[in-house]
């Protein structure tokens, strides 16, 4: 029997699995990817031979080469899409891959699923030539593409900042960064940013490459609309109050083939949710998060959260997230005692990824940018009117919401929009995020392709429960 | 000073939000009260088969109204009248197919059995394997998730009472009539309807009532958009397996497999070791399914008794107080049987008789 399945192979994840075989425990790390990396340290596309040496680049290839040396069994491309208890409590995974290893089986359970992004819609966000701000990054990193001609990079928080210098980096143009975030926002968040003094560094160099460039940066706006035919050709911005509501003021327009767009990052709990382990609402943290211990035990026995799925504090801090659960979990499993962790650094880099997650979170007036017609839901196309009108009939819980309007009900599973529709609920109701609530979590965890997860049925083996009465 | 109601429900499903309205017609001051929101139990997360060829015998008169009632609702609650079609694969099932079908024709449901070779000229997609089926034109199917966004407006248009988020933990008689409470919220009503669908048994208990509730923790699916597979509503001679294309292209997949959960923990959960073989049998019945995917499965608990026949009348040894619940098929037969319950309560002879929660039940058989 396996003593502990990893899921997620980014920093905390692989780190986490690292730690845990380094005890001695027999190790899964299940990955969708194509090797250990994660969004942060995400590897070349196998296209790219040449590349320079960045940061993020080495140690990457620090740990996958790490992770290939241990005694960890991996499983990458193959994605979980269920997980459940048996009747001994042992945890049982359902998994679509190459593999055709259908379940799996262990006796305790690291999730470390990283985090997605946030984008709150504005009129004109779904034509082509939106990127998301880390979609964004993830292109860059992996295949080395800057979106388009001129990039306009709008929404909060410092991955503007990452991303506009990413795209001059890799050769392309910028025409204007767009932060909803006032400067006085950062210099409040200086003191803790003095924890991290190399990350400060970094971000004061991102920051000065875009005004030696001569690249303008709109602090307190927003994008009032994505402007264009078929694709983007420009976008047009307001100031906005400190709620980020948009105020009366000169219209900006600004061209660009590109808009990379999006309101910071999200902990992805959909897999502790379908664990069913308890959930908080923590806006310095992203938003909802697993309720954990200092080492990330949850609720569940047996269940163990690290890196941004517990909390968005960033690629500093989820190495070590990732030995405190290892250790949590060997010492749960063995009653022996784990090594000594350094909390220090945990601390510091808690400090510092609280600081720039409360910079991403989304303020009430980002609502008032949205139109009637605007889409909310990608996938159904349920504009802001029709859930609105939900809302106003007495519909206030996500799940209520999504019945009536089927907005959440498509592929995506209501990742995109379902902060928005809380966000309304909230906002209409002056109930908390937390009174708001959210959807229920059902499997699949991502969509899966049916002749993918099962074998085909041998028709005499099929259970036939007596269930009918006549 | 307390507001005292004619009548307090327990529940805001099916059952619970009909009786409102028929009791609300009749001219009694009705307040529903729900521990969620209202039509997010069982009546809003089951698959919405409206089909005679899955009804119990003796409760096919029910169906047949109930289904009448459907076809009303119409789009608000997305009827549609598709036919449906039941297979069996092998020659077991054909018989057991031909020996419940002949038995539900004869209650009075419009059924009759076809060739192989009929079914695959009216659903191309389904599987060669067939060798035997039966057909009911006036099968069909309505969208469960519309369920709470009918009754809201309706009990709204009606005027009737509704107290959301209102999970109810004590239950006393006091000389004014029922005190109803959740923490320090309290309704007083000189009468009370539980109709808690799977948590009723708990109600039962606040009120010193034993009723040999279970609940059964049924399994729906949901697929991606796919191009069309299907026509009518298909079903299994075993029961095992229901399936309907809706208009969006969306396909959903019952048959009643069981997850696990108990109702007082949540809302259930899925269960692998169920869903595979639910899934494997849909591909088997419908092979162009295996390259479709699986957007959503969940579950949901339907209430019953061991002889599989409701509750519907008076709550034993209590005065002012009723129930009604463990309806098979009881999202079909919801409208009607609560339009009944809700005449019983007005003191009108109900057209068709109830289930009387008092008879002594038995274990039912089950095939
Ligand atoms: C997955 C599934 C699939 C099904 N498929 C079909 C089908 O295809 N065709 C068909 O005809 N039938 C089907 N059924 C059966 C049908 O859905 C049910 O018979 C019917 O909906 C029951 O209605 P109800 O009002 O009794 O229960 P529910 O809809 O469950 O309503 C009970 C309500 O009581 C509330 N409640 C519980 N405890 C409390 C409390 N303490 N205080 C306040 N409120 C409380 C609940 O929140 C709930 O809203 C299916 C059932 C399930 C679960």
């Amino acid at each position: 029997m396996i003593d502990v399945i990893v899921i997620g192979a980014g920093p905390a994840g692989a780190n986490a699995a690292l730690d845990a075989a380094g005890y001695g425990l027999k190790v899964l790390l299940i990955d969708e990817g194509r090797d250990a990396g994660g969004q942060v340290w995400r590897p070349k596309s196998t296209s790219i031979k040449k590349a320079p040496k960045t940061g993020a680049i080495v140690q990457g290839d620090t740990l996958r080469q790490k992770v290939r040396n241990s005694s960890i069994e991996v499983r990458f491309e193959t994605r979980v899409w269920h997980i459940e208890t048996d009747e001994s409590e042992n945890w049982l995974l359902a998994l679509v891959g190459p593999e055709k290893e259908y379940t799996v089986k262990s006796k305790t359970l690291i999730i470390a699923t990283g985090a997605y992004e946030r984008v709150i819609p504005v009129p004109g966000w779904t034509m082509p030539g939106v990127f998301g701000l880390a979609g964004a990054t993830a292109l860059l990193k992996e295949n080395m593409i800057v979106p388009g001609r001129r990039t306009i990079v709008a929404g909060n928080g410092p991955l503007l900042f990452f991303v506009a210098s990413e795209v001059i980096r890799l050769g392309g143009r910028v025409s204007a960064v767009v932060s909803l975030n006032g400067l006085w926002d950062w210099v409040k968040a200086l003191p803790a940013m003095l924890m991290r003094p190399i990350l400060l560094l970094q971000g004061i160099k991102w920051i000065l490459s875009l005004y030696l460039k001569r690249i303008p940066v709109y602090w307190r706006h927003g994008v009032k609309s994505v402007e264009g035919k078929e694709k983007v050709e420009g976008t047009s911005l307001t100031r906005v109050d400190k709620d980020w509501r948009p105020v009366p003021g000169p219209e900006i327009y600004i061209h660009g083939e590109a808009l990379c767009y999006g309101h910071g990052l999200s902990p992805a709990i959909e897999a502790t949710r379908l664990a069913g382990a308890s959930h908080h609402f923590d806006p310095t943290l992203g938003g909802w998060v697993p309720t954990v211990d200092q080492y990330g035990r949850t609720s569940q026995s047996g269940l163990y959260v690290c890196g941004d799925n517990a909390g968005i504090l960033g690629v500093g801090a989820a190495p070590i997230r990732g030995a405190m659960a290892a250790k949590a979990a060997y010492e749960d499993l063995s009653g022996n005692t784990g090594k000594e962790i350094n909390k220090v650094i945990k601390k510091r880099a808690e400090i510092f990824g609280r600081a720039m997650t409360a910079l991403s979170i989304p303020r009430a007036g980002l609502l008032d940018f949205i139109e009637n017609e605007t889409e909310i839901c990608r996938c159904e196309g349920i504009s802001r009117a029709e859930i609105y009108q939900e809302i106003k009939f007495g519909a206030r819980s996500p799940n209520a919401v999504k019945s009536n309007t089927r907005c959440g009900m498509g592929p995506c599973g209501g990742r995109y929009c379902s902060e928005t529709v809380a966000l309304m609920a909230s906002d209409f109701t002056g109930k908390t995020r937390e009174e708001i609530g959210l959807p229920t979590a059902r499997p699949p965890l991502r969509p899966v392709v049916m002749g993918e997860i099962t074998d085909d049925l041998d028709y005499d083996d099929l259970p036939i429960p007596g269930v009918s009465p006549l | 000073m307390n507001i005292i109601f004619d009548i307090a429900i327990i529940g805001g499903g099916i059952m619970g939000c009909g009786t409102a309205l028929r009791v609300a017609e009749g001219g009694m001051s009705a307040i529903i009260l729900e521990q969620g929101d209202i039509g997010q139990g069982a009546s809003g997360v089951n698959a919405g088969t409206l089909s005679m060829q899955i009804k119990r015998v003796k409760l096919m008169p029910y169906a047949i109204k109930g289904h009448e009632m459907w076809e009303e609702m119409g789009d608000a609650v997305g009827f549609k009248k598709t036919g449906g079609y039941t297979l069996a694969f092998n020659d077991r099932e054909a018989e057991l197919l031909h020996e419940r079908m002949t038995q539900k024709k004869q209650a009075g449901a419009n059924i009759k059995f076809v060739s192989s070779e009929k079914v695959a000229t009216a659903e191309p997609h389904l599987s060669k394997k067939i060798v035997a089926a039966s057909y009911c034109p006036d099968d069909g199917y309505a969208n469960s998730s519309l369920t709470g966004q009918y009754y809201r407006r309706k009990i709204d248009e009606k005027g009737i009472g509704l107290i959301e988020k209102f999970p109810v933990t004590y239950i006393r008689s006091t000389s004014e009539g029922w005190e109803i409470r959740s923490g320090d919220r309290s309704v007083v009503a000189h009468r009370i309807l539980l109709a808690a669908g799977g948590w009723t048994k708990k109600i039962a208990e606040m009120m010193d009532v034993e009723l040999p509730i279970r609940a059964r923790v049924n399994t729906v699916s949901v697929t991606e958009r796919a191009p069309k597979l299907m026509s009518g509503v298909i079903g299994h001679a075993t029961g095992l397996l229901t399936m309907k294309q809706k208009e969006n292209g969306t396909v959903l997949i019952g048959g009643g497999w069981q997850g696990k959960g108990l109702p007082e923990q949540g809302r259930g959960n899925v269960s692998i070791e169920s869903l595979m073989p639910n899934l494997q049998l849909a591909q088997f019945a419908l092979p162009e399914l295996s390259n479709t995917r699986i957007v959503r499965s969940w579950t949901g608990f339907e209430a019953n008794v061991p002889d599989f026949y409701p509750l519907a009348g008076k709550l034993p040894n209590k005065d002012n107080a009723y129930i009604l619940g463990c309806v098979r098929g009881g999202y079909t037969i919801g409208p009607y049987i609560s339009k009944l319950m809700g005449d019983y309560i007005l003191g009108r002879e109900p057209e068709m008789p109830l289930f009387d929660p008092a008879r002594k039940i038995e274990e039912g058989r089950l095939i």
